[in-house]
């Protein structure tokens, strides 16, 4: 009986438990909060808007569509998870990389503009896209380590600069009456990830491939470099501690940029992973960010942080921001669901502080306990 | 030419206001990077308020109005922030960079569900306010004065009697520097820290409806305020977090946004022939460069964005 006690306990002081627990309650009330904006804007669709969010693809009655649409929602969603492993891998390290965004951006405009123009094979694409958006993250870490400048600030103005560059580069093959770059599968076949038959699993979802793979080996890497590795926790020293990491010898300058470049590079995996399968094309006339490298910053808070639980938390974004556009468009818009992930990410500054709170809890349980015991004793 | 100053010293009006926000916010000890999220309520505010005072309503009961809205909700929008980073010592960046999400996405929704409820088939994102927006403005020969440039111009003095001839504004500096000495001489730094977090709310709120007011045309909610919550703490740091060099930096600011503008109006700038996309990246790329010169020497509070315990010396 008593061990039986003491085993829940442990559970509920695991930290990974914790962790699973606060993602939990965050998407709880996170749409908690969704289903109340929806019962203020029109009470008689409410019930509706939230169940069609959370069904997403299973809106579609035949099996056959909606494996097709979960092959969508999966491969936008490894894009997703590349963005959060960026915007992860960045805070280990003590860096807050809100400019996965941008990262994404420049990414997107390099393996666009080598399979187009260019017309490169896939896998030059691929790395075209890595290094370019390295170069941008780097340049983000490099001001943060050489001049002091926050990154949160340059990460910005770059997710702007990156914007607008990429604009400019790509109106130069975009298709000549629509503000779309040109569609990959008539241009260059070649730059069209292999689907690995993966498509044949999906009502042959022609998008679904590689991509889907890379994101996932990207994951577990980033997790045995983070958790297994020398490198790894040098990173992660130098994030607690710039001094002291200096002080035992490491070089905390190139860890820094090292560190950027990385994030950088993962954010743009995730955008050649994304753009090309051909699932989208580039709209030129972009004037806002595209939101996956912010959802990147959700998901990774909401996955407590850990590459693994970043897989699950990335499906579970991209999941309800894709169930957005199925709302009934009549009543609502489908950014009801950007404003659910944007109050998950606000409820994830709590979780630190529920932690504590829960730690406190059972410590006070614990005690009276302890005390009740010694009464038993003595009586 | 007239443009040009004209431009510029509104948009330098919007820099400016919302990094007095930011510097009272930082003052205190809290980073505020939700401001961007937080213009954007206020821009929401501002706007609602436009569209439904009623026609015939005397200019100075409009401009009132539209100053009470904005202010209002950007404190409210805020207090998320304050009472996340002081309350519950959350990661200042990560709340602020949720608000400025949350900011975004509920300003589209709330628009697009009144538009949609007037009429069915309307999904933009704009609230029509161009006849109200008049009462800002004033004609003087062919130069469009703003009133919300003499407001920002009045609130950057008081800001500067505030922050260094008042006891609030003392006490709220050295709670930015040493909240735990300025507690051992009985300050409240949860109240000053409050306080900041709040006036910054207000002035952002108010640089919001000032910048939506600002463009020609009516602005698209979905675009949220372009970063410039991000360009007014790019100024705030290149004032070094003082009030007068903050104006300074906000009118050099605003020089490079106006230019990105009105540069068709410009012979030698034309034949350049530099393409408009450029102009549009110039005031982020000034203040990358900015902010490469400026950061090494930074002045910044020494406590800023660390959580105040009480327990902790």
């Amino acid at each position: 009986m008593n061990k039986k006690k003491n085993a829940r306990e442990s559970i509920l002081r695991n930290d990974g438990f914790q962790t699973i627990i606060a993602s939990l309650l965050c998407i709880l009330l996170g749409l908690l909060v969704g289903y109340i904006v929806l019962l203020i804007i029109n009470p008689s669709g409410a019930a509706g808007a939230i169940s069609s969010i959370l069904k997403n693809f299973l809106y579609y009655p035949s099996a056959a569509a909606a494996t097709k649409y979960l092959g969508t929602t999966l491969v936008k969603a490894s894009a997703l998870l590349m963005c959060s492993l960026s915007v992860l891998f960045a805070y280990k390290v003590g860096l807050f990389n809100i400019g996965a965004a941008g990262q994404y951006v420049v990414g997107a405009g390099a393996c666009l503009y080598c399979a187009i123009a260019l017309r490169l094979p896939w896998i030059v694409c691929l790395l075209a896209a890595v290094l370019a958006s390295a170069i941008a993250g780097g340049i983000s870490g490099a001001l943060k380590a050489y001049f002091n400048v926050n990154e949160v600030i340059s990460c910005i103005m770059l997710n702007w600069i990156g914007l607008y560059a990429v604009n400019m580069l790509l109106s130069k093959v975009k298709e000549e009456t629509t503000p779309y770059t040109k569609n990959l599968s008539t241009t260059n076949k070649s730059a069209l990830l292999p689907n690995l038959g993966l498509d044949k699993l999906f009502s042959n979802n022609e998008f679904v491939g590689l991509g889907l793979i890379i994101s996932i080996v990207m994951a577990i890497v980033v997790w045995i470099i983070l958790e297994k590795t020398k490198f790894g926790f040098e990173l992660k020293a130098t994030g607690m501690n710039k001094l002291a990491a200096k002080y035992c010898g490491m070089r905390e300058k190139t860890n820094i940029i090292l560190t950027m470049m990385i994030s950088g590079a993962l954010a743009g995996l995730g955008a050649a992973c994304f753009y090309l399968t051909g699932v989208e094309q580039w709209m030129v006339q972009q004037t806002s960010v595209p939101s996956m490298g912010f959802n990147g910053i959700a998901s990774a808070f909401l996955g407590g942080l850990n590459p693994i639980g970043a897989i699950f938390s990335s499906y579970f974004i991209q999941h309800i921001t894709s169930g957005g556009s199925y709302v009934d468009k009549t009543m609502y818009c489908a950014q009801i669901s950007d404003l659910i992930s944007a109050f998950i990410i606000y409820l994830c500054g709590f979780v630190l502080f529920f932690k504590l709170w829960l730690n406190r809890y059972l410590d006070k349980r614990e005690e009276k306990q302890g005390v009740k015991a010694q009464k038993g004793g003595e009586a | 030419m007239l443009l040009l100053i004209q431009y510029t010293l509104i948009f330098a009006s919007v820099l400016l206001l919302v990094a007095l926000g930011g510097c009272f916010s930082e003052h205190s000890g809290v980073i505020n990077i939700g401001l961007e999220g937080i213009m954007v309520m206020g821009a929401l505010g501002g706007a609602l308020m436009m569209k439904y005072l009623p026609d015939g309503t005397p200019a100075v009961a409009v401009i009132l109005m539209v100053i009470v809205a904005s202010v209002l909700l950007g404190i409210l929008f805020s207090l998320l922030l304050g009472v996340a980073a002081i309350q519950f010592k959350a990661d200042q960046t990560l709340v602020g960079t949720a608000l400025n999400l949350l900011g975004t996405a509920a300003a589209v929704v709330i628009v697009r569900a009144i538009n949609m409820a007037e009429n069915p088939d309307n999904v933009s994102t704009t609230v029509s306010y161009m006849k109200e927006k008049e009462a800002f403005l004033m004609k003087i020969g062919k130069f469009e004065f703003n009133w919300f440039m003499l407001i920002a111009l009045i609130l950057l003095i008081v800001a500067y009697v505030v922050l260094y001839k008042t006891r609030f504004g003392l006490r709220l500096c050295a709670c930015g520097e040493h909240p735990q000495a300025a507690d051992s001489v009985g300050i409240n730094v949860y109240k000053m820290r409050y306080a900041g977090v709040i006036i910054s709310g207000a002035l952002g709120g108010l640089g919001g409806v000032v910048y939506i007011t600002a463009g020609v045309s009516e602005w698209k909610f979905e675009n949220g305020v372009a970063g410039f919550g991000f360009l007014a703490l790019a100024v705030m740091i290149f004032g070094q977090w003082k009030p007068i060099n903050i104006g300074l930096a906000a009118l050099l600011f605003g020089l490079f946004r106006a230019l990105s503008n009105v540069y068709t109006g410009f012979d030698f700038l034309m034949k350049l022939n530099i393409p408009g996309t450029l102009y549009n990246m110039f005031p982020y790329i000034i203040s990358l460069v900015v902010l490469i010169f400026v950061s090494k020497k930074s002045r910044a509070p020494k406590a800023e964005g660390i959580p105040y315990d009480k327990g902790q010396r």
